[in-house]
């Protein structure tokens, strides 16, 4: 199992501390949820993770040896707004497989996975909200990462499309890849959850089992954010 | 107006006649024009792509000079290509001067900025859009920069077809260079050009005409790749 870690991740941008000295262990597979308030530092600290951005300061490790190029190719990421090649639903998925080393063959699977057998050689592009974030999570998934970084990947999708994203998540758990996903949707985290990380103003103000975290906080903004309160 | 109509039936006439000295022309113009416009894509796409793409020193002035090559007029283009390549001039010993050689020399000057900065602005937009997902994928800059191209290839053709249509309507640069010689150099810029000062206005219509077509024909090729012409209906 994948050890990672942030240690000490510092990161500003127009002279706004976005990350303020971060430090913490992904250990499980979770599902592991970072959550807190818009400019809180999420979207930045999922980033560095996955190496997409360089720290200030500090520094990503997996099994305690600094983020390289051979570990990023064992994670994958889904972003908030499906991003999707300007080519059918079958060659994203070959796209990825091929970039992974992967064999052609197991598109059938993905395809099945995120329910679009039907829409094989649709361009991807012309795909519903829904149905592309469901490509770009089988896409994700079909790399065979060890780590899974989701960055509100539900935002804006409706009832049945989030649970067919969960569906998905759930499932890459229970194989065994490590999920790391940012959500403000507090009745996913809900659902989901196993460790729940409580990022603001750039600091982890909480972490801890999802639970203990979900129901009896000792920070009072992590309660007012379980909470639904508008926490600013 | 009658004279009008009558120089433009003679150059319906010619062109259905297949009148060979005319189609010669639209020939030559056809193989200087898409010979340099294959030059310059192969110069100009990597180039802009990398100048949307790689930050390296330099890469500002290289824009500059990018930029300042689209804003050049043809005639200076012209000239410079003219003093390289005239006997006394660089590169004299090759004697190009007076050649589609020289002529496919100038409009590869002419049009590969405008590709290149077409291509830079079409990559541009292409990483931003894909870049980060690219990235993820585990692929380095250089490795995506393929597909960031395949990815904006409506913006690029559309590129390409800009440089196609400035070569094929350039009469001053392949003037100078090219020197206007009959079934050598001469092409359906400089023979309109020829022809209307001697009066000879049906094969000046003619090659007009042509032109014309090949422009319009330009103008659907690009409104057709970027999705059409656009929806004007009022919101009811």
């Amino acid at each position: 199992m994948t050890r990672l870690r942030a240690d000490n991740l510092s990161w500003s941008q127009g002279g706004r501390q976005i990350l303020d000295q971060v430090s913490l262990s992904f250990a499980g597979l979770g599902p592991i949820f970072i959550i807190g308030p818009n400019g809180a530092g999420k979207s930045v600290l999922l980033r560095m993770l996955h190496g997409l951005l360089q720290p200030d300061s500090g520094a990503v490790l997996v099994d305690d040896r600094p983020l390289n190029m051979a570990a990023r190719r064992a994670q994958a990421m889904v972003f908030q707004k499906p991003v999707m090649l300007r080519r059918s639903v079958q060659a994203n998925l070959d796209f990825a497989l091929n970039v992974a080393g992967r064999p052609a063959s197991e598109a059938a699977t993905w395809l099945e996975a995120a329910g679009l057998q039907d829409k094989v050689h649709q361009p991807a592009k012309s795909l519903s909200g829904g149905e592309a974030q469901r490509l770009a999570v089988a896409r994700a998934l079909a790399i065979g990462p060890k780590t899974l970084f989701l960055d509100e990947p539900t935002s804006a999708l409706d009832p049945a499309a989030t649970a067919h994203i969960e569906g998905l998540i759930a499932r890459a758990v229970q194989d065994g890849v490590q999920v790391i996903m940012i959500s403000h949707d507090i009745g996913q985290v809900r659902r989901l959850a196993q460790e729940v990380v409580m990022l603001h103003q750039g600091r982890v103000l909480e972490t801890g089992p999802a639970d203990v975290l979900m129901g009896a906080a000792e920070r009072g903004e992590t309660r007012a954010f379980v909470n639904g309160d508008l926490l600013v | 107006m009658s004279g009008f109509t009558e120089e433009l039936a003679g150059a319906l006439a010619l062109i259905f006649s297949g009148d060979a000295a005319l189609w010669a022309v639209v020939g030559l113009s056809l193989q200087v024009s898409l010979s340099a416009v294959l030059i310059a894509a192969a110069i100009g796409m990597p180039l802009g792509a990398s100048l949307a793409v790689f930050r390296f020193p330099g890469r500002g002035a290289v824009q500059v000079l990018v930029d300042t090559l689209m804003g050049l007029p043809p005639v200076v283009i012209g000239l410079m290509v003219y003093v390289i390549l005239s006997r006394s001039g660089p590169l004299g010993v090759l004697n190009l001067l007076y050649t589609p050689t020289a002529m496919i020399i100038a409009q590869v000057i002419l049009v590969t900025p405008i590709i290149a900065a077409l291509t830079r602005q079409a990559v541009a937009a292409s990483h931003e859009e894909y870049g980060e997902q690219l990235a993820s994928f585990g692929l380095s800059p250089r490795a995506a920069l393929a597909t960031l191209i395949w990815e904006a290839r409506p913006a690029i053709i559309t590129a390409l077809l800009a440089g196609f249509g400035r070569a094929v309507a350039e009469v001053g640069a392949v003037m100078i260079v090219g020197g206007n010689i009959a079934h050598v150099t001469r092409v359906m810029t400089t023979t309109i050009a020829l022809e209307t000062s001697k009066g000879n206005l049906a094969l000046a219509l003619a090659l007009g005409v042509i032109l014309l077509v090949l422009a319009l024909g330009v103008t659907l090729a690009v409104r057709l790749l970027q999705g059409g012409p656009q929806d004007t209906r009022a919101i009811s």
